[in-house]
């Protein structure tokens, strides 16, 4: 959506299609950055008073005094579960309490016990109690390392860049006499030198009246052995992190950037503060709790030493290791920061997802194809473009609706010209088994006959000025409220306005989009809203970046509490800050129809996936402007292995239905979307992983090849889980790709024409319109649904066909997973998971979870083996009644007589820790002993190229079954 | 079990056909009970009961025509009372009715309801409809082909009238001229020598006069020059209600007259004439010329003019006058006689018309051949959504769709422009109006020229046809 049609106009003359820079801050012009920035490393005058140190079971407590004004803070440390620490630092006595980040942390993360090895007049030592890990508290000055062995990992306040600006009394309190509170912890000394900006600050023609005055926090992280940083998204960038030494911080501030210009630091519309560090050694990520304004230096540099603690001596590393170091600095709240230390990437998505969570599990119609555009006009234009669908014979599942489909943009509500039935046109949409999403923004029509306006402002639910007045803005409607969704019970009204009964027109397949909800306010400074404008007791600098969550939050509790809490709710936001993922997908804003806005969704996407958020995509065809019919084809080929799959255009672009290209462009696009469909139980089980694991969908190789240093900086291709690796044509007029192919033992298969290729090696691959190149890795098992229909609820019974790709130890992994695709009821263990494995010829499928119930229609119709030789006779061998039978636990193993399923099942708790080939060794020998249902397979082997293709084996999917090769 | 009895359409004559499922009776014979099956694109051949057995054999989907095991394949509809039809396999089992007998759903759950005699009737009626207008329309359309006729035939004639009157009226013009330049002989001798005196006095630029003209044609200049582009505000952000209402269109001043002529608007025309007067190109002598004229202009008129002199010019305009308005005529009537109004010129009755459609905000006016334009139901300017561009219907049926182009510009995007469907209808009526896309009009129109030839209104033809 754009955001300032007055820029737009600006630009319109001006005859340029770039972001309006002049609208957003620099470090310079944000007067806390430019303060913080200017502090010079290495005169650190913090120092921690080490006779204050306090050890509990569960923390550490210890007082630093800053020299130059003997303010006190009071830092805590704790050791977490999972190998984490969380270091926060807060004044010890602050004027008025400090904004502590809320409703982010699924729970208080549960501490594991510190102890004391040393201590001396310098520091001292704790361990962490696992892994000969140590935090040295350095005294003078004070600073943090955190070590393994004889290596540190991570240092704080090694530069000496720690800054906290206390509370204080304002300027006119001081001058006239009423001699402020003496604080306790501060002294005469205390002669701080007001600086610009540090009780109001100007911007453009805003004014920002900073009641509290200066509040800034900040700290620095040295990473020794790094040079890879990542994260820290939303910014249009590369996926590996640039130093910022010779330009602004990166910028952490939810912004409606209109027409976001590419590769820069500049701020976007949401905010995750978690930056991953990695080398071959190790993954460390480091979690900054904090919901304001935020800018993060990153620079590298050999690791310099200063001077601290003999400890510290002992275990320092060469002076020729490469390192990087870290700054953050934010507005105002505390210092609350959790140290994840890995030590593998999954282990921090697994650190990350204890405190934040996972991704929430969609229903399986939002991995389908959402066709989208500003604005479908009416009724018979959804019916038309529903039906255009069909005459195509192109699948889709969800058809959406901007914002012209209210009644003059007041949400809730529907035009009553163009859309004057739209339960008729929800009833034709699912009677073809469709949904649609229509946008709901934050933003309210200030408008005395709108009933959602009047229930908040009689409520006192809005957002108010720093006059106590309700705030009001412009965005769409014109003047508009902005509802306080930081108040649990503003949040329980807006959730109840979702129900059926309220929400006039909804029905159960329609779902939702927050946009806006930076929140965009286009009179505001930097189009969003005033930083003294107030949330109850905060200010909205201390909540900003949050305010999008709590929006996305809302609504999808609405979703979920409106069907009962039976159904799962699809709700997609623009804005977001950590733990956005629990709450729905997120897209990357409002790009642009042109090549490299192609190229960036890629390490885009992957950042966000690095951070939790896996449901993420990018507009297809790009927002503003037209693409060409070439990079209209390319995108859809790009956004069909992209995990969030829409596309959308701009209000003055002219359509872009798949099927207005000409025949040819039409028949590209249906291939690409029906490749998607095809994947879709891939997909699905993978978004199920994320659900369980926090690990993301779509994966940066560096996850997967951690100690391959070629796969680090690769964000021109991605895997999609572990197994299908996706290097998308994203150059006009391309003839050719090269592909990088990660991994020395690997082997790759075109999904295409099954042609093996080996790893580790950059690949050179031909390229026409057609081609999208896609590999499955040797060793993996991919369930697909090649019968591909009009959308994936119509898919729901069809068979499954297993594509096996050995790798060279003719082995072969992979899984299945199946519930009803909609309803939260996979939590009450009604769901199917299998695991599938291929080894010394033979294919099993067996029950993961053995205690969940769940029965499917679908069968397996094929099985494709990629990388066989061709068998004599290929034999099945399924449980058939057998299922029944009851098994004494104590014969489990070798009792052929036993029950096939329960064998299975027992086996597989027993040996899953074992390495796979012995685990396939003992099925193996029992499948050819077992009891079950013998019966040959008929087949086809393609020797050009190694395929075999099994034919219609015909067990149902959540069967136990084994299929030998022989 | 994949044999079952087949009603043929219409429940004429009922016949039993066995055949696989979703083969139609046209194919039955590729499909031989316990023979072996060869692929139609002759790929592979199959033992019989690998047909519909809900696996793809066949890489053109022709083993599996009662199936969804094959993307690429069809089902056959029998649709015994209402008319077969083929879906793609993948519509099959899906859960959703799509043939009319509710044959595709055999093993969803899904309950369909046999709709054919139900939608034969109701087609049947639409049908029946349908063709008495197109019935009554081609009438019509024969009378307006009649009319069209006729009026070609009055135009030409007219034309040969008007042609055969322009040579009286130049053999006038001519002898008024020779009549006028005689007369004014001793008014120009006069003028010379005026001029000659005064302009013996002027060498210098009247720069003030200079000024005053020039910022005349500067403020002219810029105010068209403003009007053109959309205002823009620059000081900061201030909302606009909706995106639809950011640009003020150029307000089009020329509504109600249906054919502005495009070749020599009128007020050319004036400008015209006062060029004649001052013919200089040089700026200062310009200048001074027009300031001369003006200032003297009193004098000449009071002293020089000779009423005889003005007579005779005043004939002498009055004729020429009267000869261009001959030639516009004449260019009119030839205009109109080498339109394009169809085949066989069935549409010239639209020529000169113009049909209203009010909608919720707009008013849309469709003159055919002309324009397209919309104006605000509760006042605001015009906007042009088009001129007359050409027929742009597909090929074979090129007079179904018109296509109107270069109309007002749209902010940041192309000039409008509208496609004009064009269906059969008794009465000449614009049906609806959309904007599919941002600036691209599409307008469905009514209209007795469009009519063919009733069909038959045997339905085994209306079959065939859809």
């Amino acid at each position: 959506m754009v955001p300032v049609l007055v820029v737009w106009l600006a630009l319109c003359l001006s005859g340029t299609w770039a972001v309006d820079r002049s609208n957003f801050k620099t470090c310079d012009q944000s007067s806390f950055c430019k303060r913080q920035r200017a502090l010079k490393p290495g005169e650190s005058p913090y120092r921690a008073l080490l006779e204050t140190m306090e050890l509990t079971n569960t923390r550490l407590t210890l007082q630093l005094i800053n020299d130059n004004n003997k303010v006190r803070l009071l830092l805590e440390l704790y050791r977490l579960q999972g190998n984490m620490t969380r270091v926060k630092i807060n004044e010890l006595k602050p004027l008025k309490p400090r904004y502590e980040v809320p409703d982010v942390l699924v729970r208080e993360p549960p501490t594991e016990p510190l102890s004391v090895l040393s201590q001396d007049e310098n520091g001292v030592v704790l361990s962490l109690g696992v892994e000969s890990q140590r935090v040295i508290v350095s005294a003078q000055p004070f600073r943090l390392d955190i070590v393994e062995g004889h290596n540190v990992l991570m240092s704080l306040n090694s530069r000496g860049l720690l800054a906290f600006e206390h509370l204080r009394m304002p300027q006119p309190l001081r001058r006239y006499g009423a001699q402020p509170l003496h604080l306790p912890g501060t002294t005469k000394e205390e002669e701080e030198k007001v600086e610009e900006g540090m009780w109001e600050e100007t911007f453009k023609s805003h004014s920002d009246s900073k009641p509290n005055g200066p509040s800034a926090v900040s700290l620095d992280f040295s990473l020794p052995g790094v040079e890879h940083v990542y994260g820290i998204p939303e910014h249009a960038d590369t996926l590996r992190l640039k130093t910022t030494d010779n330009g602004d911080p990166y910028r952490l501030y939810n912004l409606d950037v209109f027409q976001y210009e590419l590769y820069n630091p500049m701020a976007l519309y949401g905010a995750v503060p978690v930056m991953l560090a990695h080398n071959t050694q190790r993954t460390t990520g480091i979690f900054w709790l904090n919901a304001a304004e935020t800018w993060v230096d990153i620079s590298s540099n050999t690791a310099g030493k200063t001077v601290f603690g003999k400890m510290l001596d002992y275990v320092q590393g060469s002076s020729e290791t490469p390192q990087t170091d870290v700054r953050w600095i934010s507005e105002s709240g505390i210092i609350d920061v959790f140290i994840m230390l890995g030590p593998t990437p999954k282990d921090i998505f697994s650190q990350y997802a204890s405190l934040t969570g996972t991704q929430s599990f969609p229903p399986l119609s939002s991995l389908g194809y959402h066709q989208c555009r500003w604005n479908y006009n009416d009724q018979e234009d959804v019916r038309s473009v529903d039906a255009g669908f069909d005459e195509h014979d192109i699948p889709y599942d969800f058809i959406w609706l901007d914002i012209e489909h209210t009644d003059g943009k007041r949400y809730f509500t529907w035009d009553p010209h163009k859309f004057a039935s739209p339960k008729d046109m929800l009833q034709g949409l699912k009677d073809k088994k469709r949904n649609m999403v229509a946008i709901v923004d934050p933003h309210i029509k200030v408008d005395s006959n709108y009933k959602i306006h009047n229930e908040i402002r009689s409520r006192g639910f809005y957002v108010k000025n720093k006059d106590g007045g309700d705030y009001e803005g412009w965005c769409w409607p014109g003047n508009a409220g902005y509802p306080d969704f930081t108040q649990p019970d503003m949040r329980a009204w807006w959730a109840s306005m979702f129900s059926y009964d309220q929400y006039e027109g909804s029905m159960d397949n329609l779902y939702t989009w927050n946009d806006m909800n930076e929140p965009s306010v286009f009179n505001g400074p930097e189009v969003t809203m005033h930083k003294d404008a107030v949330h109850g007791s905060w200010e909205h600098r201390d909540v900003h970046n949050l305010y999008g969550l709590y929006v996305h939050r809302a609504t999808m509790e609405g979703l979920i509490q409106r069907s009962g809490g039976v159904e799962r709710p699809f709700v997609l936001t623009r804005a977001f800050f950590a733990g956005s993922q629990r709450y729905g997908a997120v897209w990357t804003g409002d790009n642009a129809a042109e090549w490299d806005h192609l190229k960036i969704s890629i390490p885009m996407c992957l950042s966000l996936g690095l951070v939790g958020i896996s449901f993420c995509g990018a507009d297809v065809g790009g927002f503003f402007k037209s693409p060409s019919p070439e990079l209209l084809v390319r995108w859809y080929q790009t956004g069909a292995y992209q995990p969030f799959f829409r596309a959308h255009a701009h209000l003055d672009t002219p359509r872009r239905e798949p099927w207005l290209f000409g025949p040819e462009n039409t028949a590209l696009i249906r291939e690409v979307i029906r490749q998607r469909y095809t994947f879709l139980p891939y997909w699905y089980q993978l978004f199920y992983h994320a659900y369980r694991t926090g690990e993301p969908v779509m994966r940066a190789l560096w996850v997967e090849y951690p100690q391959d240093p070629a796969t680090f900086a690769v964000d021109d291709e991605f895997l999609i889980g572990r197994d299908l690796l996706v290097h998308p044509v994203t150059e006009e007029g391309a003839r050719g790709v090269t592909a990088f192919l990660p991994g020395k033992e690997e082997v790759w298969f075109d999904i295409h024409t099954f042609q093996k290729h080996n790893g580790a090696q950059n690949l050179y691959i031909p390229v026409t319109m057609s081609s999208i190149p896609v590999f499955q890795r040797g060793g993996s098992i991919i369930p697909r649904k090649l019968r591909v229909r009009r959308s994936s609820a119509c898919m729901e019974h069809d068979p499954y066909t297993l594509f096996v790709a050995l790798n060279t130890r003719r082995t072969a992994e992979g899984e299945l997973y199946i519930d009803d695709g909609h309803t939260f009821n996979f939590d009450n263990k009604e769901f199917i998971h299998r695991r599938l494995f291929f080894s010394n010829n033979v294919l099993s499928s067996v029950n993961v979870a053995p205690e969940a119930q769940f029965t499917t229609k679908s069968w397996i119709e094929r099985v494709v083996i990629l990388g066989a030789s061709k068998p004599r006779k290929v034999t099945l061998i399924t449980a058939g009644k057998l299922k029944t039978a009851v098994c004494n636990k104590e014969n489990k193993v070798f009792n052929v007589g036993c029950s096939f399923q329960v064998v299975l099942s027992v086996l597989h708790e027993q040996c899953l820790k074992e390495a796979p080939v012995f685990r396939v060794k003992i099925y193996f020998a029992l499948f050819l002993f077992a009891d079950g249902h013998k019966s040959q397979l008929d087949f086809d082997f393609d020797a050009s190229v190694s395929v075999l293709t099994i034919r219609k084996p015909s067990m149902n999917a959540g069967e136990d079954w084994s299929m030998a090769l022989q | 079990m994949f044999w079952y009895l087949l009603l043929l359409w219409g429940g004429i004559s009922a016949v039993e056909v066995q055949r696989p499922r979703g083969v139609p009776l046209s194919k039955r014979p590729f499909y031989e009970e316990n023979k072996p099956f060869t692929c139609l694109d002759g790929s592979r051949t199959i033992p019989f009961d690998r047909i519909n057995d809900d696996y793809c054999d066949c890489q053109d989907g022709s083993d599996e025509p009662g199936t969804a095991a094959c993307p690429n394949g069809n089902f056959h509809c029998t649709n015994a009372g209402f008319r077969p039809t083929f879906i793609p396999s993948s519509h099959v089992n899906d859960g959703i009715c799509d043939c009319c007998d509710a044959t595709d759903e055999y093993n969803s759950g899904a309950e369909c309801q046999n709709t054919c005699r139900e939608l034969w009737r109701k087609e049947k009626e639409s049908m029946q409809k349908l063709a008495e207008i197109a019935k009554e329309g081609f009438l019509l359309k024969q009378q307006l082909i009649q009319e069209a006729k006729r009026g070609l035939e009055e135009k030409q004639t007219k034309l040969g009238e008007v042609q055969n009157s322009k040579k009286d009226l130049e053999t006038n013009v001519e002898a008024l001229r020779t009549a006028k330049e005689a007369a004014e002989q001793p008014e120009k001798e006069a003028k010379e020598r005026h001029l000659k005196e005064l302009l013996g006095g002027v060498d210098k630029v009247n720069t003030a006069a200079f000024e005053t003209i020039w910022s005349k044609i500067r403020e002219k200049y810029v105010s068209e020059v403003r009007t053109q582009t959309p205002s823009s505000n620059t000081d900061g952000p201030a909302p606009v209600e909706t995106p639809q209402e950011e640009v003020r269109e150029p307000v089009s001043d020329n509504d109600s007259e249906p054919y502005p002529d495009d070749d020599i608007p009128e007020e050319e025309d004036e400008d015209e004439d006062e060029d004649e007067d001052e013919d200089m190109d040089d700026g200062d002598y310009k200048v001074t010329g027009f300031d001369y004229i003006l200032e003297c202009l009193p004098i000449f008129t009071k002293s020089l003019f000779s009423s005889a002199a003005q007579k005779a010019r005043n004939e002498f305009e009055e004729a020429e006058r009267a000869l261009r308005e001959v030639d516009d005529q004449i260019r009119n009537l030839e205009k109109e006689i080498s339109f394009d109004f169809g085949p066989s010129s069935e549409f010239a009755y639209l020529y000169s018309q113009c049909y209203e459609l009010t909608t919720g905000e707009y008013v849309y006016r469709l003159c055919p051949f002309n324009r397209v334009s919309q104006k605000p139901k509760y006042g605001g300017s015009e906007t042009n959504l088009g001129t007359w561009g050409k027929w742009a219907g597909p090929e074979g049926n090129v007079y179904s769709v018109m296509k109107y182009e270069q109309g007002t510009g749209c902010w940041q995007g192309p000039n409008r422009s509208t496609t004009v469907k064009l269906t059969c209808g008794k009465e000449t009526v614009v049906t609806s109006t959309s904007e599919p896309s941002r600036c691209e009009y599409l307008m469905e129109f009514t209209s007795p020229a469009v009519c063919q030839e009733a069909p038959d209104l045997e339905v085994s033809d209306i079959h065939e046809e859809l």
